[in-house]
């Protein structure tokens, strides 16, 4: 870009030009995020809402596939190997095939990350269960136990620690995925940083990629406290 | 409803655009594009081979900076590699061409090997870390040296895992190549943004095929290799079919190294 022909006419009219003006464009500009506040705001909650949608649909089915494939070997070693398959199709890819069914919508994004999330999710709730005792489910039935009530109140908090880590890797790659969905016009912050991208706008490609990264960490923050929260028996160990 | 039906038309036409030679020919053309995409993967996949692969073993042997190839791995994961390619695109890398890797080669390439790295590293750290201690003590005490330690004993035991991050690296570097064309970047991305931009969707079908099944044959190429090198698959014999018996689905807290693009 050529910087005379921004300066020349600018510099001379506003005599000090903020540092998102084009005239400057700088890289870190506390001024860009104040200008730009309601449309950060604006970004950052529909990005928030892509990847909290994506990851609930991803885990509900993971519960689901898990709990009918983890005592049947065969559907196991299928149901693992096709999340994988699909985890290997890049997300450019995925989303222009889903956008034929689904189109330009939020529903092509969701869909197509919750598939993504099932790779993790779905391995992570079968180690998590395969990782419960046989003696305390043997305990738990010799107590009269029901299956459905061993589930609840027996596998469950034993597997969660397991899940919820998977939950956790799920969602940080979901944040960063979400950026991607800008090809089908949802893509959260990835919106404006495509924009950016086009107008080589310096001040919006940082604000919104530093962004993702916070959103990432808080959101792995959340996920850690509730863990905590739901499991105090595992408190002191990693979790 | 309708959009369905449109659907199925365009994905003929996809068809008959990726069977069409003019389609493939000239600058810009399809296979100017594949050729900037595997070269890219590939030159990515050397210099990460290369870097991470000796740095992660060296760190699994020596048994300390664990937190380091975790954390490559964590961080890594929350950076999205979109930002990655358009702040090196904007910045000072931005603005090469870069021979036959095309527009913002040298960005793209920087940002691949970027995110190749972190499950090379962590996986070759992991497979060396999680080799059986008294292994290793017993090789010591019956008088080998370090290297022949590290050599016969920890990166035999290790291979299943260095080379199933080296999967994973590969199956990355071919996603992000795709991601380059967000950015001006070269690769075989262009067709489908050309194809968003000009609502032409049998570039965007025929262009996302291409690439799903690149990734899909890459991803092949990778398991048959990653079963070559495994020590163990003559004892496990006709019983090992490769897709359950991978380590990532044993052991999911040490397969954290993916990321997906």
């Amino acid at each position: 870009m050529s910087l005379a022909a921004g300066v020349l006419p600018h510099a001379v009219v506003a005599a000090d030009p903020p540092c998102y003006s084009r005239a400057v464009n700088a890289w870190v500009c506390p001024e860009y995020v104040t200008r730009y506040a309601p449309e950060l705001w604006d970004a950052t909650v529909q990005h928030i809402l892509l990847t909290v949608a994506s990851v609930v649909l991803g885990f509900v089915l993971a519960v689901a596939l898990a709990l009918v494939a983890r005592r049947r070997a065969r559907l196991r070693s299928v149901l693992l190997g096709s999340t994988t398959l699909v985890y290997t199709i890049p997300s450019l890819a995925m989303f222009s095939l889903l956008a034929q069914a689904t189109g330009l919508s939020a529903t092509t994004v969701v869909i197509g990350l919750a598939l993504y999330s099932l790779s993790i999710l779905v391995r992570n709730v079968l180690a998590g269960l395969d990782g419960v005792p046989d003696e305390v489910v043997e305990a738990a039935t010799g107590l009269g136990y029901g299956r459905v009530r061993l589930l609840l109140r027996i596998e469950a908090p034993l597997a969660l620690p397991v899940v919820m880590a998977g939950l956790r890797v799920a969602t940080v790659s979901t944040v960063a995925l979400v950026t991607l969905g800008t090809i089908v016009a949802y893509g959260g912050l990835g919106n404006m940083l495509a924009n950016g991208l086009d107008d080589s706008f310096k001040a919006q490609v940082l604000t919104t990629s530093v962004l993702c990264v916070v959103l990432a960490v808080v959101l792995d923050l959340l996920i850690v406290a509730f863990t905590r929260l739901v499991t105090p028996w595992t408190r002191g160990a990693a979790v | 409803m309708d959009a369905g039906g449109g659907g199925v038309n365009e994905f003929g036409e996809a068809i008959s655009f990726l069977l069409d030679p003019a389609s493939w020919e000239g600058t810009n053309g399809l296979w100017d594009q594949l050729t900037q995409q595997v070269l890219l993967t590939l030159t990515a996949l050397v210099v990460v081979l290369v870097v991470g692969l000796p740095l992660g073993l060296w760190l699994g042997h020596r048994g300390r900076g664990g937190t380091f190839a975790i954390n490559v791995s964590n961080i890594g994961r929350a950076i999205p590699v979109f930002a990655v390619l358009g702040l090196l695109s904007l910045g000072p890398l931005g603005t090469d061409t870069l021979g036959p890797y095309g527009r913002a080669g040298l960005a793209t390439l920087v940002a691949l090997i970027l995110f190749g790295l972190p499950p090379v590293i962590t996986n070759a750290y992991v497979g060396v870390r999680e080799v059986d201690p008294e292994i290793v003590e017993a090789a010591r005490g019956t008088g080998m040296s370090e290297w022949q330690v590290f050599r016969s004993v920890e990166l035999p035991l290790a291979s299943r895992l260095v080379a199933n991050g080296v999967r994973l690296a590969v199956v990355q570097l071919w996603a992000t190549a795709t991601i380059a064309a967000l950015v001006a970047g070269p690769g075989l991305g262009n067709t489908i943004t050309y194809g968003f931009s000009n609502g032409d969707y049998q570039y965007v079908i025929g262009g996302a095929i291409l690439v799903a099944v690149g990734a899909l044959v890459l991803e092949g190429l990778a398991a048959l290799a990653e079963r070559r090198v495994d020590p163990m698959r003559r004892v496990r014999g006709s019983r090992h079919d490769g897709l359950v018996q991978t380590p990532q689905f044993d052991a999911p807290s040490t397969d954290t190294a993916a990321t997906r693009s």
